[in-house]
């Protein structure tokens, strides 16, 4: 056996926008142990409810991270709103799924634009970027905000999205959907790529299951989960399949976000035509008194809010589980064996969003 | 100021930020911006870097970390505070592990405001920064050394730095 030594991963590194520390523990080149640390972007937000009342916070929630920033407020009303029994109108329920669609698709094109970069293919990370404007552009016009967008309240949405421009809307969908199939298909199918991801980091179906792996990563081991399925907001209306892969292995982990931007295109050009007239948001009166555990889909996987009131103001407890923070253990399996130069492709693979995980 | 006679380089590290501010600044450097054709690179290295920018606040884990990347940093160098938060705390100025604004640790030249801080007023932020590191570079301005009284200290494994 060789020498064992210890590389520090973070938490500055050029490969991640955030701080993630890992102790990488090396024989040779093969990483044979990784001890991840985390703890550098922890605020302390959830304790903030007792400070700010239950409709003040949704500000806070959707600041729980800035890419998953809109369905983060999404999950959070949708916990009160099921405590309080609120009907919210249909027409906001199809607004939410429409934004929180824009939201997965402006996610997987930053995820793919900094997976490019971490396998050094520079042009491809620059093309993913300048896709990922159209998007921000359409959230912009549409909610005022390109990354935190502060439309979703209690009781509906602060904005509705005039006819016209849910028209002008689908016709940019139609033109950025075929510009995506340049992008992934070189993803997909470009040698240079392909050799860089076949079979590195396999993660097999079971180890998956066990570790507890949420969205993408699990759907890129053979596990079909994906919360949509349960059809909150508008998704109890719109016909999708979640995207799953068989290979366990980087390439499917990126061919599962790949193939996901063009599902997230069809539910919205579905929400379009059958979104309904109508008001988009309700009166409100009275606070939550009762729990609730309130799940939906984000561009990384699972997330769950766990709201408690007690028909006060404020709440008495919010408590967050990110996927990021269940696709930690995952990680750790994947990156055992793997070669230290292939360390920041695997990392990236689970989509690590740090300011999620640690809030 | 009518043009850059040097290339001024970034380093970019993420304090306590929900990540929105962070992906403005990478947003920046993409082609819908593209400040890269002002010869603007981001480093991952604080030794080759000009301008250090920041987001989000100080919390008791990343004190240690961005004072040693301040103080890897060769002169003459500026800090911007990206962001409300990094510039005060912003909404989690009242979180228990939030200690405010970059500028308790290390000193800050040009504050950029905004939740999340748009591009338009990051590019802003630089290019007021620009004029900072030229008058500190015309004066030969020696920054000091940042070490944390507040605290004493306590082992910690987690260095920062280039990898």
């Amino acid at each position: 056996m060789s020498k064992q030594i210890t590389i520090p991963f973070g938490p500055q590194h050029p490969v991640l926008p955030e701080p993630l520390h890992l102790d990488l523990v090396l024989e040779d080149e093969k990483v044979v142990d990784v001890v991840p640390t985390i703890g550098y972007v922890h605020r302390g937000l959830e304790k903030l409810v007792e400070k700010r009342e239950y409709t003040e916070y949704v500000y806070i929630a959707e600041r729980i991270c800035g890419i998953c920033s809109f369905i983060h407020s999404q999950t959070y009303v949708q916990g009160i709103e099921q405590i309080m029994g609120l009907e919210v109108p249909e027409r906001a329920q199809f607004l939410r799924t429409i934004w929180g669609e824009y939201s997965r698709l402006h996610s997987h094109l930053l995820w793919l634009g900094c997976f490019a970069d971490s396998m050094g293919f520079e042009s491809l990370f620059m093309n993913s970027w300048r896709l990922r404007e159209h998007i921000l552009d359409d959230l912009e016009a549409t909610t005022g905000g390109r990354v935190i967008q502060g439309v979703c309240k209690v009781g509906g949405v602060r904005k509705d999205i005039a006819p016209e421009k849910l028209d002008e809307m689908l016709k940019g969908l139609k033109g950025l959907e075929h510009e995506l199939h340049d992008l992934t298909n070189v993803f997909l199918h470009d040698s240079s790529v392909k050799n860089r991801l076949r079979g590195i980091g396999k993660l097999s179906s079971e180890d998956a299951y066990y570790l507890g792996a949420v969205g993408p990563t699990a759907r890129g081991s053979g596990i079909a989960i994906d919360i949509r399925e349960t059809g909150y907001g508008a998704f109890g209306k719109i016909n999708f399949k979640p995207v799953v892969e068989h290979d366990g292995d980087c390439y499917a982990r990126c061919a599962v976000r790949a193939n996901e931007m063009f599902g997230s295109i069809d539910i919205i050009e579905q929400c379009i035509k059958k979104i309904p007239d109508g008001p988009v948001d309700m009166k409100v009166t009275g606070a939550p008194d009762g729990e609730y555990f309130s799940r939906a889909e984000q561009p990384r996987g699972e997330v769950i809010h766990y709201i408690k009131g007690n028909g006060k103001k404020n709440l008495v407890r919010h408590r967050v589980r990110t996927p990021t923070f269940t696709n930690i253990p995952p990680l750790v399996t994947l990156l055992k064996g793997c070669e230290l130069a292939d360390v920041p492709v695997i990392v990236l693979t689970i989509d690590p969003c740090i300011g999620c995980a640690e809030r | 100021m009518t043009y850059l006679a040097k290339s001024p380089w970034i380093f970019h590290y993420d304090a306590s930020s929900c990540n929105g501010c962070d992906i403005e600044i990478l947003a920046c450097l993409t082609p819908m911006y593209d400040v890269e054709r002002f010869g603007i690179i981001n480093t991952g290295n604080p030794k080759h870097a000009d301008i250090f920018v920041v987001t989000g606040s100080i919390n008791e884990a990343n004190r240690e970390v961005i004072q040693n990347l301040y103080n890897q940093m060769p002169d003459p160098k500026v800090v911007v505070a990206v962001g409300i938060c990094a510039c005060s705390g912003g909404v989690f100025r009242e979180c228990y592990n939030v200690a405010g604004g970059i500028d308790k640790l290390i000193p800050v030249d040009v504050y950029v405001p905004g939740c999340a801080a748009r591009p338009e007023s990051i590019i802003d932020g630089i290019v007021t920064a620009l004029g900072v590191l030229e008058e500190k570079r015309s004066k030969n301005i020696h920054s000091k050394v940042v070490t944390d009284h507040e605290r004493p200290e306590r082992h910690n494994h987690a260095q920062g730095g280039a990898q």
